[in-house]
This record gives structure tokens, C-alpha cells and sequence, in this order.
């Protein structure tokens, strides 16, 4: 510790104080682990409530497409500090949420932060999924279909696989905003790496420090996501693939044939 | 229902004239924010293109870090160390008097700094957009560098730039509400108060998400209004 002192004295200490910084450390800690809690369970909740969005939004149907667009509307229209206040308060709504049994379960604000961020994220998301479904040419399915593929097939093999690469970049980027967005539900208490920083600066009154430090642990989170998300759209390609079944072969010690049952082969696929 | 009504009704009894000066005040502070924004924009596109790598570095380092940490900690940080910074500056020039930051200008300060970075990325692409054929020959015919930029490129980079443009004014709308964690009486805040003192906090917040909503649907028209502006004389593919 005394090490970490003496480098942070000297690399900052001409503008910060490096015990403050130290302070901070376990508290950020702390954060962190509820920041990543929430962004990781809203992200999941997220992507369910999104494929059905999508699911509806092009399905065709006007009392399908109808309830989603208006819900993705209000959702990408209004601020999600509003969102997070407004879904705090719906136990405010119903006397008998608060009265019953499972009201001690579910007061703790983190829960209503994680459904306000899911809720959030599933309208952006959706209309990722749905931008990037539409982005698949239709001649590659007319292809495959000519193939005499069945629509299955074709869903499995032609359009998810493209519409998840199309969508990686862009989903990354969600990720980022709504781990940047999840720095919000500090307003209700919710003690994450924002919510933390802001309680060390209301006991010492020294605002660089705690925020600073903060802002590197969301900076360091922000990169971690773009170089995940780089090589997420790497392995979507098809030399990605290639580049895995060799490390597979290298890390077995042989050479994979295929197995056996994962449809006819091609010729990129093979390995030698 | 009639009671739902009156908590928005204008005057001493209602909190309908009280939001709506909110509201007013959100948009105020959205469009000077995003005004300050472009011109950090511009700057910074300037400063990514430029010749200069030191220039480039700042600028890289400015837009990594801004759009890399959530808006909040910007707001806290420079209305929290804003003041700080402000009477250290002060007190350089020998005056030791208690200064207090403006929540406004606090807000239009962290607003644009966040708006710019983002505003620096998409002018950069747009000015990227415009063909290297017609700056060369703007230079040809000896047009100086003000005019080339004035007749050339911003016209062009404009038209390109449009539709991000719009939606980071859309996303400036809505960063507005962050501002009311430092109590500056905009729209969020100002339903936040009065849910409390009516207890009917639901009620307001959705009133609050409608007004934004509103906000949002209006800009969208006038988004589209622009881009007829800017893409005046533009065959489009739809159109040939």
C-alpha cells in the first residue's frame, strides 16, 4: 500500500492527494461489483425482452407491431432518468405491493434499478435486432431457399449468423451506453461505482479524487467492452472460425476432422 | 380524474405553470448546450484532422474520455470541482471571495463538454465525406481557407452530418434530466418537487416523460424539416 502511495504521490501528487485516492479504492471496489450485478442481469433481462420486441415489430401484424413500437417509443424518447424515477415509484402506486409479503424481498432499490435499466435497454436493443434482421440481403435467402434449404435452416444458417455479426457493433455500443446510463440509479440510492464516489466526495468534500478515480474504473469497463465486442465480430467472421478450429487442433494436439452430424462441410471450414 | 387534473392547473394551486417555466428552461439549456457543443465540435474535428499530432492527441484523448465515463460523474465533477478549480483561478488573481458555480452554467458546461465529444466524431466523419477532388479545387481557383470552409466543406459536411446531428440533439434532450442531481430546476426536478410535496410521484414523473416526449416528437419534425434544407439539389437514388 505504502508502494502504491509513493507512486501515485508521484505521478498525481502535484494536483491530487494520493491518500484520498487510496480512500476511495475499496469503496470503487464495492461499486463495482453492484455496477457490474446490475448492467449484467439488466443486459439479460434485456435481450429476452428484446428478441420478442423485435419478434413483434416485424412480424406483420398490426396488434403485434402496434403495443411494441409504442413501447420502444416512449422508451428511446424519454430520459432514463425519468424511466429509472418513474419504476421506483410504482410500489408508491399500490399500497398492497408494499403491504405484502414479498415487499422486504423486493424493497431494495437495486432491483428496481436493474428493471428500469432492462426495460431501457430492450427498446434500444430491439431495434438493433430488428435494424440488423432487415439488413440481411434478400438474396441470400432467396439463395439458400433456392438451395432448397427449409426456413429453418435458412434462419439458422443464413440469417442469425449474419444478423448477429451486422449487430455486434452496434449492441457493443448499447452495452457502453447503458453502463454509462447505469451510473444514473445512484439517484436512488443504489451504492454503485458512481454512488460511491459521490459518498466519499459528501464525506470529504474533495471532488477530484473520488470522481476521478470513479471515472478511470468506468474508462478501464468502456475498453474492456470494445475490445470484447472487436473480438466478438472476429469470431462471427468466417475467418474467425478458422483462426478457433486451429487453436482447438493446436491446444488437442491433432487436427479436428468435423464432427460428425454438423451438416455438409465447406471447404473454408476444413482444417489441415 | 378531475383531481389528477387539478395538480396540473396554472397558478398558486397547481403545478401546470411550473412546469411548463421548466420545461422551458430544459430547452434553453439543451440548445445553448448543443450551440457550445458544435463549436467544440468543429474544433475538435479540426484539431483530430489537423497536421499537428499533439493537437490530435488532445482531441483523442478528449472524446476517449469524455464519451468513455458516464455523464454523471462529468456533471459532478465540474459542479462539484468547477467552483474548487474556479476560486483556485481566483485566487491567482488575488481575489479571496466565496464563489458559487450557477447551476445553469454548470449544466451548460458539462452538457457541451459530453455533446461535443460526440459532436467532434461525427463532424470529423462529415468533413471526411466532403470529395478531396472539390477542396483541391477550391484551392485551385484561390479561394482562401475561410472561404473553402464557409462555401465548401460546411455546406457539404452539414448535409452529411445531419441525421447524427439530430440524434445527438435528441440525446442532448434527454441528458438534460442529469442535470437535476445538482438541483437546477429543469423539468425533471421540478416534477421531482412537486411529486414529493403532493406525495403523487408517479403522476408527475409520467407528466414529466410526457413533456419530454413531446420535446422529442417535435424535434424529430424539425430534423426532417432541416434535412429538405440541407439536401436541396441532391438527386436521390428513390428519386432518379
Amino acid at each position: 500500500m505504502d508502494t502504491l502511495r509513493d507512486i501515485l504521490d508521484f505521478l498525481v501528487g502535484w494536483a491530487l492527494d494520493a491518500d484520498l485516492i487510496i480512500r476511495a479504492i475499496p469503496g470503487l471496489m464495492d461499486g463495482l461489483v453492484v455496477t457490474l450485478t446490475m448492467i449484467g442481469s439488466s443486459l439479460l433481462i434485456g435481450l429476452v425482452l428484446a428478441l420478442a420486441l423485435a419478434a413483434m415489430r416485424l412480424s406483420g401484424k398490426r396488434w403485434l407491431n402496434g403495443p411494441a413500437y409504442a413501447y420502444m417509443f416512449f422508451f428511446r424518447g424519454t430520459p432514463l432518468l425519468v424511466q429509472i424515477f418513474l419504476i421506483y415509484n410504482v410500489p408508491g402506486l399500490f399500497e398492497d405491493i408494499r403491504k405484502s409479503d414479498i415487499w422486504p424481498y423486493i424493497r431494495d432499490p437495486i432491483y428496481w434499478a436493474i428493471l428500469a435499466l432492462a426495460l431501457n435497454t430492450a427498446a434500444y436493443t430491439a431495434e438493433i435486432i430488428r435494424g440488423a434482421i432487415l439488413a440481411v440481403p434478400a438474396q441470400e435467402v432467396e439463395a439458400a431457399r433456392a438451395m432448397g434449404m427449409s426456413r429453418f435452416t435458412v434462419m439458422r444458417r443464413i440469417m442469425v449468423p449474419h444478423a448477429l455479426r451486422i449487430s455486434i457493433p452496434a449492441y457493443a455500443n448499447e452495452v457502453i451506453l447503458l453502463l454509462k446510463g447505469s451510473a444514473l440509479v445512484s439517484a436512488i440510492s443504489v451504492m454503485d461505482i458512481a454512488g460511491q464516489a459521490h459518498r466519499l466526495y459528501s464525506r470529504t468534500y474533495a471532488p477530484f479524487e473520488p470522481l476521478i478515480a470513479a471515472g478511470l474504473v468506468y474508462l478501464t469497463l468502456t475498453f474492456a467492452i470494445t475490445r470484447m465486442a472487436k473480438f466478438a465480430e472476429f469470431m462471427t467472421t468466417p475467418g474467425g472460425k478458422r483462426w478457433w478450429q486451429r487453436v482447438k487442433a493446436r491446444v488437442m494436439g491433432r487436427s479436428l476432422d468435423h464432427t460428425p452430424g454438423s451438416g455438409p462441410s465447406r471447404p473454408s471450414e476444413q482444417t489441415s | 380524474m378531475t383531481e389528477t387534473l387539478a395538480l396540473f392547473a396554472f397558478g398558486d394551486t397547481g403545478w401546470g405553470d411550473e412546469l411548463l417555466d421548466s420545461l422551458w428552461l430544459t430547452v434553453r439549456l439543451a440548445l445553448v448546450s448543443y450551440a457550445i457543443g458544435f463549436v467544440i465540435g468543429l474544433l475538435g474535428a479540426g484539431a483530430k484532422l489537423s497536421r499537428f499530432a499533439l493537437l490530435r492527441g488532445a482531441a483523442e484523448t478528449y472524446t476517449t474520455v469524455v464519451r468513455g465515463v458516464p455523464e454523471i460523474l462529468v456533471v459532478f465533477l465540474i459542479y462539484f470541482g468547477g467552483s474548487i478549480a474556479f476560486q483556485a483561478l481566483m485566487s491567482l488573481i488575488g481575489y479571496d471571495g466565496r464563489i458559487e458555480v450557477d447551476g445553469f452554467v454548470a449544466g451548460v458546461v458539462a452538457l457541451a463538454t459530453v455533446s461535443g465529444a460526440y459532436q467532434t466524431e461525427v463532424l470529423r466523419a462529415g468533413i471526411l465525406a466532403v470529395p478531396q477532388g472539390q477542396v483541391e479545387a477550391a484551392d485551385a481557383i484561390g479561394m482562401s481557407k475561410l472561404l473553402r470552409f464557409w462555401r465548401i466543406i460546411l455546406p457539404q459536411l452539414l448535409r452529411f452530418a445531419l441525421p447524427a446531428l439530430g440524434n445527438l440533439w435528441l440525446v442532448m434532450l434527454k441528458d438534460t434530466a442529469i442535470i437535476s442531481v445538482v438541483g437546477l430546476d429543469e423539468l425533471l426536478r421540478t416534477a421531482d418537487v412537486a411529486g414529493r410535496s403532493t406525495r403523487m410521484q408517479f403522476t408527475f414523473f409520467f407528466a414529466a416523460a410526457m413533456l419530454y416526449l413531446t420535446l422529442t416528437v417535435v424535434s424529430m419534425m424539425a430534423i426532417q424539416a432541416l434535412e429538405k434544407i440541407t439536401m436541396r439539389g441532391v438527386k436521390r437514388a428513390s428519386q432518379a
